[in-house]
């Protein structure tokens, strides 16, 4: 039975869901103000909360210190090509799952999920060996396949889910319609799972954005994208806290923005057929 | 032309045999319908021929070709689904337009045809709105345009009034039947429904575990069921089963006498009223006989009888028997 909801318990829920928001936002909040601090403000103890005087300069010396735009653009190639070509992949794959299953599919799809728990690191040499040897270090072609590679199980799991929820009749009177197989995947079920299709794109395009380990390990400065801009600000010389935290935000606000004005349909692909 | 031949057509799935092996012969123009109970194979049946389902052996030819291997679009049927199965992001114009688009025709040739489909099913009106915007009669009127468009061989429906509310399902049946009579396409119609069965086919196909059972017009199915369980099947409600010393009687081991063929007043069947359900047009009462059991009977009119009225019967009609296995005796 549903439980009723009272005004008091929508009042404890409330406050319980800003607590929550708070103390997960709040060290980005801490980077934002710190990248607006002096670097004596930033490192002083105990720790300012609102500094004594603002600065811009931290923005201005990171953005002229280094060529932002250029590490920005690799981070839109990175991450888009990457989640296109992943689609390109995922898309027959989940068709193939959701719609013609095998008596192993399930068990495939876990194991592909499987590979996610695995630590990066465990991979590392192997791969970094195989670039060197195909000559793609340091190339955005070779972190579109990496990255692709890293987050296909994601992209096929959530196509998968989407597919499912579309009923099979649907595919079938398409094929007695005269469709081929591409044509079935391009006039009908691909439109009929549009917002699957952009909500697992837009969860890809921000897991490749922020993906830290293999960007920073398979790059050096031709290919390099926005995570590797921010390693290159803590310098042997010693951490410049504001610096670092002017180039983080510098880093994450244009997905902090996709992900504001998309985030009704985040939310809807993430819950997809969680609840009936 | 839409003569479909099906021979020693099997299918399993796995361990389960759906259909363990059916001949079967479809004449161009003919609305044969496939009737039985639910999980008999009638929707596998109907998928076979349209190459939903790949045959596990035996052949289905259409017009003379085998069709056995063909995929389905390659097959010249269309297929109207219980579901209706429309494409939700297209308007009624692009779902009715489909399958001409796949076909390569010229859009001046579409329009043309998605017009006169519209008129034929009155869907001029809503040829600009999605699905979602229509009521469950107009989806099915869609799915029945998207199919005559392409003018096949033969027209498949499977179970395709299921859906819908019972006033509009009379409605349809009739539109479909009307739509058969013009248009003289072979049609091939699954449902679960006898009424369905006996108003709209030229010919009957009653399915039992996969198996035919009896292959006939409806009347001839209601006169002379072949077995037990078509002379049960056929007709609303079930025909009444006697076993015992009133069937030897009639030489037989069982016999069976439909409810409207029991009059009510004198008779040598005595016993008490049950159940009584009065309709105006019709009354149905169940009779617990001495000897013989519950008898359901069917009168015209209203029958001025109640529960625990004590009653005599007597049958009125043709009296069907059975053998021990359950066969016709002549």
């Amino acid at each position: 039975m549903a439980r009723a909801v009272t005004p008091r318990r929508k009042l404890i829920t409330t406050i319980a869901a800003w607590a929550v928001a708070l103390i997960i936002f709040f060290p980005v909040l801490w980077m934002i103000l710190t990248s607006f601090k002096t670097e004596a403000s930033a490192v002083a103890n105990p720790p300012e909360f609102l500094s004594a005087d603002w600065t811009l300069e931290n923005y201005a010396e990171v953005w002229a210190r280094s060529d932002y735009p250029r590490f920005f653009w690799n981070s839109v190639v990175i991450s888009v090509g990457s989640t296109l070509l992943g689609l390109l992949v995922a898309v027959p794959s989940a068709w193939a799952m959701a719609f013609v299953p095998g008596k192993k599919t399930k068990d495939l799809l876990m194991w592909m999920l499987s590979t996610k728990m695995m630590p990066a690191v465990a991979v590392m040499i192997p791969l970094y060996l195989l670039f060197q040897r195909l000559g793609l270090i340091d190339t955005k072609i070779g972190l579109v396949f990496a990255l692709m590679l890293m987050n296909l199980p994601i992209i096929i799991w959530m196509l998968y889910t989407y597919f499912k929820e579309i009923p099979g009749e649907i595919l079938e009177a398409s094929r007695m319609d005269g469709a081929s197989l591409w044509g079935e995947i391009v006039h009908v079920l691909t439109p009929m799972a549009l917002p699957g299709i952009a909500s697992t794109m837009l969860l890809n395009i921000i897991l490749a954005w922020n993906e830290a380990f293999w960007t920073i390990v398979l790059t050096t400065t031709k290919a390099a994208p926005l995570s590797a801009f921010i390693a290159s600000f803590s310098a042997p010389q010693g951490l410049f806290y504001a610096k670092l935290s002017a180039a983080s935000a510098m880093a994450i606000m244009p997905i902090l923005i996709l992900g504001w004005f998309s985030q009704k349909q985040l939310v809807r692909g993430l819950t997809f057929g969680a609840v009936k | 032309m839409g003569k479909i031949e099906l021979t020693k057509v099997r299918k399993s799935f796995g361990d389960v045999h759906v259909i363990p092996g059916i001949d079967l012969e479809i004449n161009d123009g003919e609305f044969v319908v496939f009737v039985g109970p639910s999980g008999c194979g009638k929707s596998t049946l109907l998928r076979l021929i349209a190459g939903l389902e790949d045959t596990t052996s035996g052949t289905i030819e259409i017009d003379g070709k085998d069709a056995t291997n063909l995929p389905p679009a390659k097959r010249g049927l269309a297929m109207v689904f219980q579901s209706y199965a429309l494409y939700p992001h297209m308007t009624v114009r692009k779902n009715i337009a489909f399958p001409l688009k796949m076909a390569g025709m010229d859009q001046a040739e579409q329009d043309k045809r998605v017009e006169r489909a519209a008129k034929v099913l009155n869907l001029a009106n809503y040829l600009d709105r999605r699905p979602g915007q229509l009521s469950g009669g107009q989806r099915q009127r869609v799915a029945i345009g998207r199919a005559i468009v392409r003018e096949p061989a033969a027209f498949l429906f499977d179970e395709p009034l299921s859906n819908l509310d019972a006033a509009l399902r009379v409605g349809m049946r009739q539109e479909i039947s009307e739509l058969h009579q013009s248009l003289k396409t072979t049609m091939i119609y699954v449902t679960h429904d006898q009424v369905e069965a006996m108003t709209m086919a030229d010919k009957i196909v009653v399915l039992n575990a996969g198996n035919i059972e009896q292959v006939g017009a409806p009347l001839e199915l209601y006169n002379n069921p072949r077995n037990l369980f078509v002379a049960g099947f056929i007709g609303s409600p079930k025909m009444n089963f006697i076993t015992g010393a009133e069937a030897a009687k009639h030489n037989a081991h069982t016999i069976g006498v439909r409810p409207e063929h029991i009059s009510v007043g004198d008779g040598p069947w005595e016993g008490v009223v049950g159940l009584s359900e009065h309709l105006g047009s019709d009354s149905f009462i169940k009779v617990d006989v001495n000897g013989i059991g519950v008898i359901n009977v069917r009168g015209t009119g209203e029958l001025h009888v109640h529960h625990g009225d004590r009653i005599k019967l007597a049958p009125a009609g043709k009296i069907h028997r059975f053998d021990a296995n359950g066969l016709a005796l002549a």
